[in-house]
């Protein structure tokens, strides 16, 4: 008799919609039924707006209409018909493989996520987790670890696109023997979930490309930084962490090498400037999260004043893949993203590099909603800006979106339909970015105030065109002067707006 | 600042000296401790804050500084239920202002709930969103929101 394996969305999206009592009730079904039966607890699937969501082979049903107990019995049912294989849960929606949404997906970060659970550690290992540390343990050559990275083209998933290889190779070349490495899980930027998504979904991955990491750089401390708003994330890499230490693949004498790596979480208290590198150091060291003034930078003078690695999620749990696959073969990588805001089908999904915009928010999201029409998608947050509807065939990839006025950012990307506002939502960012500001340098501290302060009066029609002059002006002075990259990047989406939606901003003081 | 002295200066609860002897000790582990202590005790008094600067042999100015730059630590005592707006994007274009400004109408302190905003909670499916005493609620209208707030709210005395 074939096995039949059912695997249940336990991330947190499906599990604000009742995963988990579904998954408790078909698992006590398939409880005692050996191999005939399985029902695992698994990470993200993807289109999280049809959850929860079951996964039997490659289709997907939306659990959105039953019970637990009326789809257990259907399933009990199938059971004592021996039918579990060709089983469908009644009155639900099936998603099947050949849906855009799964179709035009290339899931590499994503590869084991929505298949094994996450809490799992031999899970992790009988599908290849730790091989690609293990490899490298004993080729025991940390140049061409870096080598492979920097060749694969591959660079930081965080934002700034740095190119991984370089920064790698810079922390390599410090001099003294004590190194540490961070990881920035704090993604902060609004509607933006990858980093959960592969923490909730394949947390050994993360540990796997950090330990890879650690031994590349030469560090034999590392941290990750978490942020507060995300307990199930924290609760899955506890468990990881803990499980891998066990085994060896994380602490001293990692897989019988004499290589030591330990993995320290630091969970945040809500500051999105710690997503900053040198605010998120000073979070680390247990003080208040502001950043300082770079150089030096982080690689040379880090946490406790050490040379310091630091990458984001989505970037660590590329290098295993890309180990695997070889550099060429990896190129040019791909981008996981958060896919949400006025869109059919909103999710995480993983494309290649360079995909136009319009077939992940047309084709595989399915446009807005019925009657309405996209007018723009937000990328990058509050540090990002829009790409207009005129623009959707825009490929995704860093520079074409630089070239744009927004930036590809950690991969947040919040549809916008006809019905929005675009200077109200400028101001809704300056606001984000006022709260946010840690108050050390002047020009985000004031200019936020100022900024936000010029778009409710330009919102309220009692601007006039020389504010328009005046915010443009004030936000070229808090790009330029401030600090930190939250200051630098806040008038962002205000330039944006005056950049693609000048006619809104004209309409409010009364020009043509 | 000085409205509760149920943790007496200098006798620290059991736990939170569990989880000093866990960190160690460490100055660096400031902020855990902090959260550790906000868990158990559900708010960060003075008394609790100078303790904790002396057990880590830090200036209270320290403690206090880093307690009070982060959301997340609270230096009042909270009320019985907590109802958080999400911020995020997505919930604001798909409405979080209408919820959250129909329940600034209501008189929710008297009912024992209070109202707070959320920064993106990454669960934007589900969009606009409520965090009810941590349960989250998807797809609110401000008629759900209320109906949700009046079935957790203590009752009015």
């Amino acid at each position: 008799m074939s096995a039949t394996a059912l695997r249940i969305c336990t991330a947190s999206s499906c599990r604000s919609r009742g995963g988990e009592a579904l998954r408790r009730a078909l698992a006590a079904v398939a409880h005692g039924q050996g191999e005939q039966l399985s029902v695992t607890g698994v990470g993200c699937l993807g289109p999280c707006s049809d959850g929860p969501l079951l996964a039997m082979g490659p289709h997907l049903f939306s659990l959105q209409a039953p019970e637990p107990a009326p789809l257990a019995h259907s399933l009990q049912q199938a059971l004592a018909q021996n039918a579990v294989e060709r089983w469908q849960p009644p009155g639900c929606a099936l998603i099947p493989a050949a849906d855009p949404f799964l179709r035009l997906q290339r899931r590499l970060v994503l590869e084991r996520c929505g298949q094994i659970d996450p809490e799992s550690l031999e899970a992790a290992l009988a599908s290849g987790g730790y091989r690609q540390l293990r490899a490298v343990l004993q080729q025991n050559n940390p140049a061409a670890v870096i080598e492979a990275v920097r060749r694969s083209g591959l660079r930081g998933r965080g934002g700034a696109g740095y190119p991984t290889g370089l920064k790698w190779a810079t922390v390599a070349a410090m001099p003294g023997g004590e190194k540490r490495l961070v990881c920035n899980a704090d993604e902060g930027d609004p509607g933006a979930f990858m980093d959960r998504t592969v923490m909730e979904g394949d947390p050994h991955r993360l540990l796997e490309g950090m330990a890879i990491a650690a031994f590349a750089v030469g560090a034999q401390r590392g941290y990750l930084y978490v942020r507060a708003e995300y307990p199930l994330a924290i609760a899955r890499l506890r468990g990881a962490i803990a499980a891998a230490e066990q085994q060896h693949w994380l602490g001293s004498g990692i897989d019988g090498s004499n290589v030591d790596v330990h993995l320290e979480l630091r969970v945040g208290a809500g500051a999105y400037v710690c997503g900053e590198e040198t605010a998120l150091i000073h979070s680390i060291e247990g003080g208040r999260g502001t950043p300082c003034a770079r150089p030096p930078y982080p690689a040379e003078r880090g946490v406790f004043g050490l040379p310091t690695l630091i990458n984001n999620v989505e970037t660590f749990a590329n290098v295993p893949v890309l180990l695997q696959m070889g550099p060429d073969a990896y190129r040019p990588g791909t981008k996981v993203f958060s896919l949400t805001g006025q869109v059919r089908r909103s999710g995480v999904l993983e494309v290649p590099m360079g995909t136009p915009l319009r077939t992940i928010v047309e084709t595989m999201g399915g446009g807005a909603p019925a009657g309405r029409a996209i007018k723009a998608v937000q990328t990058g947050g509050p540090s990002g800006g829009c790409v207009p509807a005129a623009q959707l065939d825009t490929p995704v990839d860093y520079d074409s979106l630089q070239a744009l006025g927004t930036i590809m950012g950690s991969g947040g990307m919040v549809v916008l339909d006809d019905t929005t506002d675009m200077v109200d939502l400028a101001a809704y960012f300056m606001a984000f970015c006022r709260e946010e500001s840690c108050g050390k340098c002047v020009p985000c501290r004031s200019g936020t105030v100022q900024l936000e302060q010029l778009l409710r009066k330009l919102l309220a029609r009692q601007g006039c065109p020389a504010d328009l002059d005046q915010l443009e002006r004030l936000c070229h002075t808090v790009q330029q002067a401030s600090l930190c990259g939250l200051g630098q990047n806040a008038p962002k989406p205000v330039l944006s707006t005056l950049r693609h939606f000048r006619h809104e901003l004209l309409a409010l003081v009364g020009e043509p | 600042m000085a409205r509760s002295t149920a943790i007496p200066v200098g006798e620290p609860p059991d736990a939170l000296e569990a989880a000093v002897q866990h960190l160690g000790l460490r100055r660096d582990g400031l902020i855990e401790l902090l959260a550790c202590a906000q868990r158990q005790q559900g708010w960060l008094s003075a008394p609790l804050l100078g303790w904790i600067a002396r057990r880590l042999q830090l200036p209270h100015s320290q403690v206090l500084g880093t307690a009070s730059f982060y959301h997340l630590f609270r230096l009042q005592p909270p009320l019985p239920h907590s109802c958080l707006v999400c911020t995020g994007t997505a919930c604001y274009v798909l409405g979080a202002e209408a919820l959250r400004s129909t329940l600034q109408r209501q008189p929710l302190r008297a009912m024992g709930v209070e109202l707070g905003t959320v920064r993106c909670i990454g669960s934007c499916s589900g969009a606009p969103l409520l965090v009810m005493d941590g349960q989250v609620l998807n797809h609110q209208s401000p008629a759900r929101a209320l109906q949700a707030v009046q079935a957790i709210a203590a009752p009015q005395p």
